[in-house]
């Protein structure tokens, strides 16, 4: 009895070690992935889309970064420990050392400095789209080459998660200063991987960088970015040329993809930090009127419509202007009590009857501006003019080419009537969702050009507001608010797909597509 | 050359100008992200690129540059237009020279054989082929090609550009599938027209003559028929290889070929001014050029043409 016992003991730990052996990272191997498009310039600081991040954050480092295996936890990139006062004013961080670029010089709290320098207050000639997002940055200080402090001048509650931003990739200060515009044509980081080259329209490669901060990693040996896109993308996915796309299939583009690679086939996913959001042009008649917009919005069956169209597009969750989900973001019961949000959509579309009667506008008729591109534009567009249709609304479902969209929803001219607009973040977090419902002075992406000072007013108190329960109750005056007012409204929010060989181990989904993408965990079981 | 250049240069420039629409929004606020640019990050773009300046100066500018070889500098990746085209056309003009390999050794027989055997089984055969050609999109096909090859063979051509010199057999194992694709269509354009060509020809009193000496049919119509029925299908063959050079758009999605096309595609979709300006300057001297081409083979082709 005791033989046995023992040998089952033992055929028990030999299996237990097979398990751990599958999963134990192998070094090696290049990984082949497929981008959608391509970076139009290498400056992160200068850029807003995936089509950046996913080939080009592998060369970087960035102060914190999103442990994707825990989103939102932040967890150090360079720095290896941090604190932040409790008045929120004072942020220290301790650098890793080592740390050192790949041309070979070492990195510093100087290279720190100059980065946050440059994101904060560009040069001239230099482009840095995220300004807003550290104004609150009074100085930057570095009393030794492993400390730097930021000191702000006010309680930021999303400072802390800005500084894990993929997009503050961080450069040489040397280099800075001899070029501020260096970056632009140049790949110089920390990162995981060194530049090898871009040949533009075709692929980028990378290579394992073998001075990288943290030992053992990377685990590959380099990856090509391969710019491809649509059905041939899907095609490169199914014969294994490419092993993973790390923006997003649709549903159907997942079925086919588990199809043709069958076992192979990994499908990970995941809520989305993106949104379809309906903007009405305040400045024209009747879209002035509060009562027309709120009509509008009752008329949308969100629930219903969330059901369905999850089965075509990548849209799945209903929410309100945060991501459903988020800890910051409302609950269900809170939702329901919105407008637009009730699940009786029958005395939702009677109260928007109501309301377009009481307007003057009974048998409105409008054009729905729509951006040319399919997934999700095109089925949440024929959504929602059914929606409307509802109501006894007729909708002219007009797509346009993304210079004729933007064209009719300029700053000074807007031409359109209500146009279906995004809204996506590299992270949840209210500072950055609700840009958008700024006034039109103070937002370039309110395209509702509504000027309304209560809720900007609500937006500056829960952006320095560093107790989370009073900033959750900020917050939903603020919901209440702009959802009321419906300057701009919320449709369904996105639902993440990816399906990847099972080859490729190490990468976890997360709600952005934007975070997660240094390839420095990731690994080739092969 | 010059005037024509011109005026394409000015079509293209002012056309560009006058539809609505910001190139500047479009790349900073088109595309994913959401950050609140500051306007002036978006004034300062506009400014960098030129755009804040008066058209008639923008166009001078550009122009005179353009003049010297200098095309200018891409509005969406800040390198020089010269560069971003030399990167693509290989690829292009090596599928452009390979349909047009294809089509010729198609069309030239096909043509003929279905001229000469008028209204038999032969001619109904290859005008089957011939008007399937025609009707059947060649990116449509290429997708077929591309299903069939993964379905069958659960394999796909290359993805990226090997040019031939490197790898003959990486090179061709990408590019002989759009090439036959493109070519298909492209021969059957030709073939129809060479057996129209030949036709007409065979009535002519030169080869009744040529007949009526005793000379072998064969001898008939590759000597006398053939050359004589050349001249509007080498004008064929060179128009449509020109649009080979920036037409293929679709198909080169469809293959993921990273050419001219797809170059075309992306910088109208990117409001990429001075792109979208080299481009269309660079496929208007190729059209002239190979209209030249097609003219100094007229001369060639019949001595009685000869040029003052």
């Amino acid at each position: 009895m005791k033989r046995v016992l023992a040998l089952l003991l033992g055929a028990a730990m030999l299996w237990a070690a097979g398990v751990l052996a599958s999963e134990t990272p192998k070094p090696g191997g290049v990984l082949r992935f497929a981008v959608g498009a391509e970076p139009p310039n290498y400056d992160c600081h200068a850029q807003t889309s995936f089509a950046f991040i996913h080939p080009v954050r592998p060369h970087y480092s960035t102060l914190l970064e999103f442990d994707t295996a825990k989103y939102p936890a932040i967890k150090g990139d360079l720095a290896e420990s941090w604190a932040v006062s409790k008045d929120g004013l004072t942020y220290t961080f301790k650098l890793h050392k080592g740390v050192k670029f790949h041309d070979g010089s070492a990195f510093s709290s100087e290279d720190i400095k100059a980065t946050y320098d440059r994101l904060r207050n560009p040069p001239p000639g230099v482009r840095s789209v995220r300004q807003a997002s550290y104004v609150d940055i009074a100085s930057i200080e570095t009393p030794d080459p492993l400390t730097v402090v930021f000191k702000l001048k006010k309680p930021n509650a999303s400072m802390l998660t800005n500084f894990a931003s993929p997009w503050d990739c961080v450069y040489s200060a040397a280099k800075l200063k001899q070029d501020p515009r260096f970056p632009e044509h140049n790949i110089m980081g920390t990162g995981p991987f060194t530049f090898v080259e871009h040949v533009a329209g075709s692929h980028w490669t990378g290579r394992k960088f073998d001075g990288y901060f943290r030992k053992g990693h990377p685990y590959l040996n380099g990856y090509v970015a391969i710019f491809i896109s649509g059905a041939p993308m899907v095609n490169a996915l199914a014969a294994g040329e490419v092993l993973a796309e790390f923006r997003g299939h649709s549903p159907a583009d997942r079925d086919r993809l588990v199809k043709a690679l069958g076992d192979r086939a990994v499908v990970q996913e995941s809520p989305w930090v993106c949104s379809l959001v309906v903007t009405f042009n305040t400045k024209k008649k009747p879209f002035d009127d509060q009562r027309v917009r709120k009509a509008l919005s009752l008329a949308i069956d969100r629930w219903g419509g969330a059901q369905a169209l999850s089965k075509v597009a990548l849209v799945r969750h209903v929410g309100g202007l945060l991501r459903p989900g988020y800890d910051l973001a409302a609950s269900e019961k809170e939702l329901l009590t919105y407008p637009g949000f009730s699940k009786d959509i029958n005395a939702s579309r009677a109260e928007a009857k109501k309301l377009l009667q009481a307007a003057g506008v009974p048998n409105l008729a409008f054009t729905l501006t729509n951006r040319n591109v399919a997934m999700p534009y095109t089925p949440v567009g024929v959504f929602l003019v059914d929606q409307w249709r509802q109501i006894g609304v007729n909708v002219k479902h007009e797509q346009l080419e993304t210079r004729l969209y933007l064209a009719a929803q300029q700053r000074d001219n807007p031409t359109f009537d209500a146009a279906l607009d995004f809204n996506c973040d590299f992270m949840d977090e209210p500072n950055l969702q609700l840009q958008k419902y700024l006034s039109h002075d103070r937002s370039t992406i309110n395209y509702a050009q509504q000027t309304d000072r209560v809720l900007d007013d609500l937006y500056d108190k829960q952006s320095g507001e560093l107790d989370k329960k009073k900033r959750y109750a900020l917050l939903r005056d603020f919901e209440k608010r702009a959802l009321d007012e419906a300057y701009t409204i919320p449709t369904i929010w996105w639902h993440r797909i990816i399906v990847h060989d099972k080859a490729m181990k190490g990468w976890h989904i997360t709600p952005s597509h934007y975070v997660g993408q240094d390839l420095a965990d990731v690994w080739l079981d092969q | 050359m010059i005037p024509t250049l011109l005026g394409v240069a000015v079509l293209v420039f002012a056309l560009l100008r006058l539809m609505p629409g910001d190139p500047v929004a479009t790349m900073l606020l088109g595309d994913g992200g959401g950050a609140n640019i500051p306007l002036q990050v978006i004034e300062q773009e506009r400014a960098r690129l030129g755009l804040d300046q008066p058209m008639y100066i923008q166009f001078v500018k550009w122009f005179g540059s353009a003049l010297r070889g200098d095309f200018g500098i891409s509005m969406w990746t800040g390198k020089p237009v010269v560069y971003e085209i030399g990167v693509r056309l290989e690829l292009s003009l090596q599928v452009a020279v390979m349909a047009t390999i294809l089509a010729i050794l198609l069309a030239l027989p096909l043509g003929t054989l279905s001229a000469v055997f008028k209204d038999t089984w032969i001619d109904q055969a290859i005008r089957l082929f011939s008007i399937a050609g025609l009707a059947v999109p060649s990116f449509w096909l290429g997708m077929i090609v591309i299903l069939l090859l993964l379905t069958l063979f659960h394999w796909i051509p290359p993805l990226t550009f090997t040019p031939f010199l490197t790898d003959p057999w990486e090179n061709l194992s990408q590019l002989i599938w759009p090439a036959l694709s493109v070519g298909y269509r492209y021969s059957a354009v030709s073939t129809r027209m060479m057996r129209s060509s030949i036709l007409e020809v065979l009535q002519e009193d030169y080869i009744r003559t040529a007949r009526a000496k005793g000379v072998v049919e064969r001898l008939v119509v590759a000597r006398h028929a053939m050359r004589n029925a050349m001249l509007p299908v080498v004008t064929v063959l060179g128009l449509e290889f020109a649009f080979l050079i920036g037409g293929l758009v679709v198909t080169e999605q469809v293959f993921n070929l990273n050419g001219i096309g797809k170059l075309f595609v992306q910088a109208v979709a990117r409001s990429d001014f001075t792109m979208i300006q080299g481009l269309v300057l660079l496929v208007s001297v190729f059209f002239v050029l190979i209209n030249f081409a097609i003219d100094m083979m007229y001369a060639f082709l019949d001595p009685r043409i000869r040029y003052r």
